[in-house]
């Protein structure tokens, strides 16, 4: 626990036949087991940052290293056994089983031209009870509720068997028991599995609470970067995002309240 | 696996219940029995021949044909399902992309000034230059969105359809006949070497889209999802796009152009069986050859000539099509 497993190491990204770089010069680590996230405003870069982890885009420099080995080069096969992606809730084209549907993280396991094999469903399985909707099994995955299909792409990420997980905001659609629901299930996944957990975040409070090491990205560049107490304070908000807020020592954390204006 | 309803069955066993009935109907009626008995003869040859005049009607002109027409429900039905899937498009299938367009253009090119040219060797290359151009000219920085593919392929479509209109204008008037007659959709040609030709070409298309057919699941998450689940999505969209224009080609040369077959059958499957594409896959075959059997088979007896089944497939599908939006498409859609 607590060693560097992930880098990203001067990540350099601009659109093609586009002269604004998007990304200018990333670099951050992240542990072993623990939840590292990554804040910032829109158009800062987060997506991008992903998106050229999964290699899905290119960088035009830069690497990104898991043990020690570039995953940049690998194949898509080989690249989604260390990395898995949980997407921003997507507009599902058919109405799989939740069971089929987490079945589709063995793709990499299973050959070109073979179905999944008992020990694919085993692990589907696993992944299922390990998330906690078994009762959900069968169900069309269409006719479930957000935050229950957002713990479906966890489940379907952890049967993908990859020591990292990439999650793109997985709270940005879920009402605010269930962001807290999914964001404790995946912080007691990372624990108890020992997986690298990148994700995410607009919520600095919820930063706050569930991160063990926050990055503040502005503008393509880093910000800020280290314990979320630490890149989550007055100064780095005002700066990144141009707000006033009062970070406030709560209970043993802190906790961050925007300062507006009382109209009575 | 999950428990195989008896549905799953009865999909399965469609196309021989199909093609047993679509032998004993016909101008000349033989007993059911009769079919069973002849066939079985055929295939093991302790049971007794018959000597009968029938045997020749059961196996020299309505088994090729109903073969035929089995093989061709396979390649239409089984493409249109993996380019749905592929394209996580419901309104897609290789009449829509363009690809039977194609395939029409080599064959009438073939017939009218290129007779030493086999047509399925023409309508390969020309079914498949169709729907990549279709792919590429929708494909904006390597992604493909629904609305622009299906009005590319209307375009190709269109523009494959002009070009056959001229070979059309320009062939001769006794070519001409039969490029007309094969292009509404006939099975009225069968010969048991159209279905070896048939029967090779098909099979090699569909075999890989049924060996391959579990990763169409991964596929229709849309091309960054099957990236990051491991699937190398550039190289197996074009052994799927490969294989089902493959299919078609061959299909389109032996038959013309049928519609509605591989648009109509795998939504219809779906609809019964769900979405897992290791079931809807083969049972959209199953589906597809049954229906084209029962298709020709009302094409050769509604009237005393031989409706070109084009015209049946879409007739009877149109208005299914729309009893199925109605009723269960947002269902099967997911929303």
């Amino acid at each position: 626990m607590g060693e560097i497993m992930l880098e990203v190491k001067g990540l350099h990204f601009r659109h093609q036949h586009t002269e604004a770089d998007v990304l200018k010069g990333i670099a951050f680590g992240a542990n072993m087991g623990q939840i590292t996230t990554i804040l910032g405003p829109n158009g800062s870069g987060k997506t991008t940052i992903f998106k050229c982890m999964a290699g899905i885009w290119k960088p035009q420099r830069g690497k990104v290293f898991f043990d020690g080995k570039d995953i940049l080069d690998l194949s898509w096969e080989k690249r989604a056994k260390i990395l898995a992606i949980v997407p921003q809730e997507h507009e599902p084209p058919f109405p799989y089983t939740v069971l089929d549907a987490v079945l589709m993280g063995r793709v990499s396991h299973v050959g070109a031209f073979s179905s999944p094999s008992k020990y694919d469903y085993l692990k589907a399985e696993e992944a299922i009870e390990t998330v906690g909707i078994a009762h959900l099994k069968e169900k069309a995955y269409t006719k479930i509720s957000g935050g229950e299909r957002q713990l479906v792409l966890v489940a379907r990420a952890l049967a993908q068997e990859a020591p990292v997980m990439l999650l793109d905001e997985p709270t940005s659609h879920l009402d605010f028991r269930n962001q807290v629901l999914i964001l404790s299930k995946v912080r007691e996944i990372a624990r108890q599995k020992g997986i690298t957990v990148l994700m995410t975040l607009h919520d600095p409070n919820l930063a706050m609470v569930f991160s063990d090491k926050a990055v503040m990205v502005n503008e393509g560049c880093i910000a800020s970067n280290g314990t979320p107490e630490s890149v989550i304070t007055e100064d780095n908000l005002k700066r990144v995002y141009g707000i006033d807020v009062a970070v406030i020592n709560w209970n043993g954390t802190k906790v961050v309240c925007p300062r507006v204006e009382r109209y009575d | 696996m999950k428990t195989k309803s008896p549905i799953y069955l009865l999909i399965l066993i469609s196309p021989f219940l199909a093609g047993w009935i679509a032998i004993f109907i016909g101008a000349y009626n033989v007993s059911p029995l009769m079919v069973l008995k002849v066939i079985a003869g055929e295939i093991a040859p302790f049971f007794g021949n018959p000597d009968i005049p029938e045997r020749a009607i059961i196996l020299d002109i309505r088994l090729p044909r109903v073969i035929l027409a089995g093989l061709v429900g396979i390649a239409l039905s089984g493409s249109g399902v993996t380019l749905q899937g592929i394209f996580r498009n419901p309104l897609v299938d290789p009449f829509i992309l363009g690809i039977s367009a194609g395939a029409a253009l080599g064959c009438a090119l073939s017939v009218g000034f290129f007779p030493e040219i086999p047509i399925q060797i023409m309508a390969f290359p020309f079914g498949i230059v169709a729907v990549i151009l279709a792919y590429t000219i929708a494909s904006t920085q390597g992604e493909v969105s629904r609305l622009p593919l299906i009005l590319t392929g209307v375009i190709i479509s269109a523009f494959f359809t002009a070009m056959v209109s001229i070979v059309k204008f320009l062939v001769d008037p006794h070519k001409l006949q039969s490029i007309v007659f094969w292009l509404m959709g006939s099975f009225s040609l069968s010969d048991w070497k159209l279905v070896k030709i048939a029967g090779a070409g098909i099979i090699a298309g569909v075999l890989p889209i049924f060996l391959m057919r579990w990763r169409l699941n991964a596929m229709s998450m849309g091309e960054d999802e099957a990236k990051a689940l491991g699937v190398n999505v550039k190289r197996e969209r074009i052994i799927f796009i490969g294989a089902s224009s493959l299919a078609v080609s061959i299909a389109v040369s032996v038959s013309g152009i049928i519609g509605w077959v591989g648009l109509m059958v795998p939504h219809l499957v779906r609809m019964l069986i769900g979405p897992d594409h290791r079931s809807l896959v083969p049972l959209s075959m199953a589906g597809g050859a049954a229906f084209m059997i029962f298709a020709d088979t009302i094409a050769r007896n509604l009237t005393n000539f031989d409706i070109p089944v084009g015209i049946i497939t879409a007739i009877t599908g149109a208005p299914f099509f729309v009893y199925l939006m109605k009723k269960g498409g947002r269902e099967s859609w997911g929303r």
